[in-house]
């Protein structure tokens, strides 16, 4: 157990020191590089580095490596060579935007270092009721879990600080909800994400100093979603994320399909003091953000607050949901 | 509002511990006739689970139709 502890408190440590140290050096290079895209929710032209998935990479591949040094299992590779995987998809999309299908389809093939390793158990829990073994469509979640994922996060990050927040919280109580049921090895892998995202929160959370682009929400996503795989926690993550899922369930039900989110209409729009209300466009997709200032307008930093509080209330219940699993009706 | 979307939430978390019980009760242990290949098996496992996907997916876009009537009403 001790020398779990110091794992832990190494590889967290690590992931959160070198983002939190090498964002800014990150957002020089990229604003002299005039790597920068509008904030559009800001009066006037302000200009925000992109993409900070360069730094969540780095943060989060050099503390698996180290913990994988520490617990040299397959579960862990197969997270580092994931979320490797999922960067890359990402990266593709922020230099050339991609249609609404190369997302979904290419991070399918980033579950393939999961399945190669056998970095999975086919056995699907539930709180209270037990376990089911389901070996074939086990394989199907398995390849359809890191593009929900990832797409999960990705469409949520449409204000300053949501996905690296909401992957903050998430982080943490998936953390929890594994230490919970003594899967401490990949407990210690979930801390490392959870660090890597609060270290990015300090330069992504209102007002953003740069923003995480798809390279940055893909990867967390996949991360997050390959975490939960490996760990067999497949409906506590779910549980844990569940304000980002509704955010992609509103979206698809009112949109009815796979759409790149730049390609369709904006649910929302700005009053006079900068305050985003709700579109009067039918054909505008009913979002998270869309449903949150349909009664009154709000400011940015107001949302995403309540985007972050909604996150912890289903944190809450993913820990009580770890807690049920270990009873049975 | 937000006490609304609290409840969505609320509302998917139990739908989630629902449809967890009833894929463990009803899918896993459900076999045809032994002769009848695994496979039909699977296939049937399948369409129930697809089912009982498109019943959740159905109960949560009533809840958010509601909930975004009742918000833009008042």
């Amino acid at each position: 157990m001790e020398e779990k502890i110091i794992a832990a408190i190494i590889v967290s440590a690590i992931a959160f020191v070198s983002i939190y140290a090498f964002t800014p050096v990150l957002i020089k290079f990229l604003q002299k590089r005039n790597l920068t895209v509008k904030d559009v929710n800001k009066p006037g032209n302000v200009m925000i580095p992109r993409p900070g998935g360069i730094s969540i990479l780095l943060g989060i591949v050099v503390s698996e490596i180290t913990l994988y040094f520490f617990f040299p299992i397959s579960e862990i590779l197969a997270i580092i060579i994931t979320s490797v995987l999922g960067f890359s998809v990402g990266i593709i999309d922020d230099k050339k935007t991609m249609g609404g299908w190369f997302k979904p389809l290419a991070l399918a093939f980033c579950a393939a270092p999961i399945l190669l390793l056998g970095a999975y158990d086919s056995n699907l829990d539930f709180p209270l009721f037990g376990s089911v073994k389901i070996p074939s469509l086990y394989l199907a979640l398995v390849v359809f879990m890191i593009p929900i994922m990832g797409n999960t996060i990705n469409s949520i990050d449409v204000l300053n600080g949501i996905a690296s927040g909401v992957t903050t919280i998430a982080g943490f109580a998936l953390a929890i909800s594994l230490f919970i049921l003594q899967n401490y090895e990949i407990g210690i892998a979930c801390l490392c994400l959870a660090f890597a995202s609060l270290a990015f929160y300090k330069y992504h959370k209102f007002p953003s100093r740069i923003f995480p682009g798809d390279s940055g929400a893909l990867m967390l996503g996949a991360t997050y979603g390959v975490i939960a795989i490996v760990g067999q926690v497949e409906v506590i993550a779910a549980v844990a994320i569940l304000p980002a899922v509704i955010n992609s369930f509103l979206f698809l039900s009112s949109v009815k399909k796979i759409v790149e989110h730049r390609k369709i209409k904006n649910p929302v729009k700005h009053t006079d003091d900068f305050k985003l209300k709700s579109t009067d466009e039918n054909h505008a997709p009913i979002t998270l953000v869309r449903l949150l200032i349909a009664k009154k307008p709000l400011s940015e930093k107001q949302i995403c607050n309540e985007v972050l509080k909604l996150t912890v209330f289903s944190g809450v219940l993913a820990v009580i949901t770890a807690f049920m699993m270990g009873v049975k009706i | 509002m937000a006490i609304k979307i609290y409840s969505f939430i609320f509302v998917m978390w139990i739908l989630m511990l629902v449809g967890g019980g009833l894929v463990v009760i009803f899918v896993g242990p459900f076999t045809l006739t032994p002769d009848i290949d695994p496979i039909i098996t699977s296939g049937v496992k399948v369409l129930i689970a697809l089912f009982l996907i498109f019943i959740w997916l159905f109960t949560l876009t009533k809840v958010k139709n509601w909930i975004f009537k009742s918000q833009v009403k008042s």
